[in-house]
């Protein structure tokens, strides 16, 4: 009879992250935008296993109030929502849309992002640095999407975010990781969960990510987008419990040359 | 009476506080979050918060978004 292994090393402690004292088991975190309804946001979000979605803080449409609505299908209930501040280009802009949110939802963890132009998307770091320090000040846990800058990376967490989340590369380019030194250097550095935000394209730069030692990746169009959304949810699920689990389980290193998997005493 | 709502001058009447505006409007009170004139209504006040003429209101909620 064999021995079993030691389960020690192979998740005998459930793996968990926790971010502003909330703990979570899955490390993927989905948008709802760009879906082409709520149903199959919905679905996709289940399959991608996710416990945390973000949302975005809109209008009400006045002129037809039985449209259908995110919450009924997307429940409240069902997923820790994070509500974003897309399409804020100043601190003040931010700090009202996640006023609205808190009393909206009742919650106060957020996930900030002040964006510089519509072409590239890319977060105005001064300006969201700024507005961090508003939020810190009015009570709200915040997530910060930024540049993957390891300098404004610390300034963020001296500012009290409770989790950085530098782009893998431009907001719906889909291009994955473009700077691994960085976003390893980031990781290094911080004492609050580093997600990867934005640019994951395909399962690989998920699963890159993860590897890197990233806490969770968030990614919505990847899912969205992709044709079958609700079988790339699940191929995104995989690939960040690869990514993890190898992580954890720590590389071999990389050598120049050939090292023999067969022994190559007792050749006939 | 005039209001500004999400940006828009409607006329409304028989509406004198912020609970009659959200029935008014149809809408489901826990589903939205209310400012008025840049201050936000807490849900539990909403009874209890009267509108004035010109008052500028923004009623939203949560949509899709990454």
């Amino acid at each position: 009879m064999t021995t079993p292994v030691s389960s020690e090393s192979a998740a005998a402690v459930e793996d968990t992250w926790t971010v502003a004292g909330r703990t979570f088991r899955s490390r993927l975190i989905v948008g709802t935008g760009k879906y082409k309804d709520y149903a199959t946001n919905a679905a996709a979000a289940q399959a991608a296993g996710a416990e945390i979605v973000t949302v975005a803080v809109r209008r009400v449409n006045l002129t037809d109030p039985s449209q259908p609505l995110l919450v009924d299908y997307v429940k409240p209930t069902e997923f820790t929502f994070l509500p974003n501040t897309a399409g804020c280009f100043t601190g003040e802009e931010a700090v009202r849309t996640l006023r609205l949110a808190r009393e909206a939802g009742g919650w106060d963890l957020v996930k900030l992002e002040v964006l510089s132009d519509p072409k590239t998307l890319y977060p105005d770091m001064e300006e969201t640095l700024r507005s961090l320090k508003l939020l810190v000040s009015e009570g709200f846990q915040v997530m910060v999407y930024c540049s993957d800058d390891p300098v404004y990376a610390r300034k963020l967490e001296e500012a009290g975010a409770v989790a950085i989340m530098p782009l893998g590369a431009p907001i719906g380019s889909g291009l994955g990781i473009q700077n691994r030194v960085n976003m390893r250097i980031i990781i290094e550095n911080a004492k609050v969960p580093v997600l990867v935000d934005a640019g994951v394209g395909t399962a690989s730069d998920a699963a890159i990510g993860m590897e890197l030692g990233c806490d969770a990746i968030l990614m919505n169009s990847a899912i969205a987008e992709a044709k079958d959304p609700i079988r790339m949810a699940r191929a995104m699920k995989h690939a960040v419990i690869a990514g993890r689990e190898a992580y954890l389980a720590g590389r071999m290193p990389k050598r120049l040359y050939a090292d023999p998997s067969s022994p190559l005493g007792g050749l006939i | 009476m005039k209001l500004l709502l999400n940006g828009e001058e409607r006329e409304i009447s028989g509406v004198s506080n912020v609970a009659d505006l959200v029935t008014s409007l149809g809408l489901d009170a826990r589903k939205v979050a209310i400012e008025l004139n840049l201050e936000i209504v807490p849900r539990s006040i909403y009874p209890a918060t009267p509108l004035a003429d010109g008052d500028r209101i923004e009623i939203v909620t949560f949509i899709g978004g990454g």
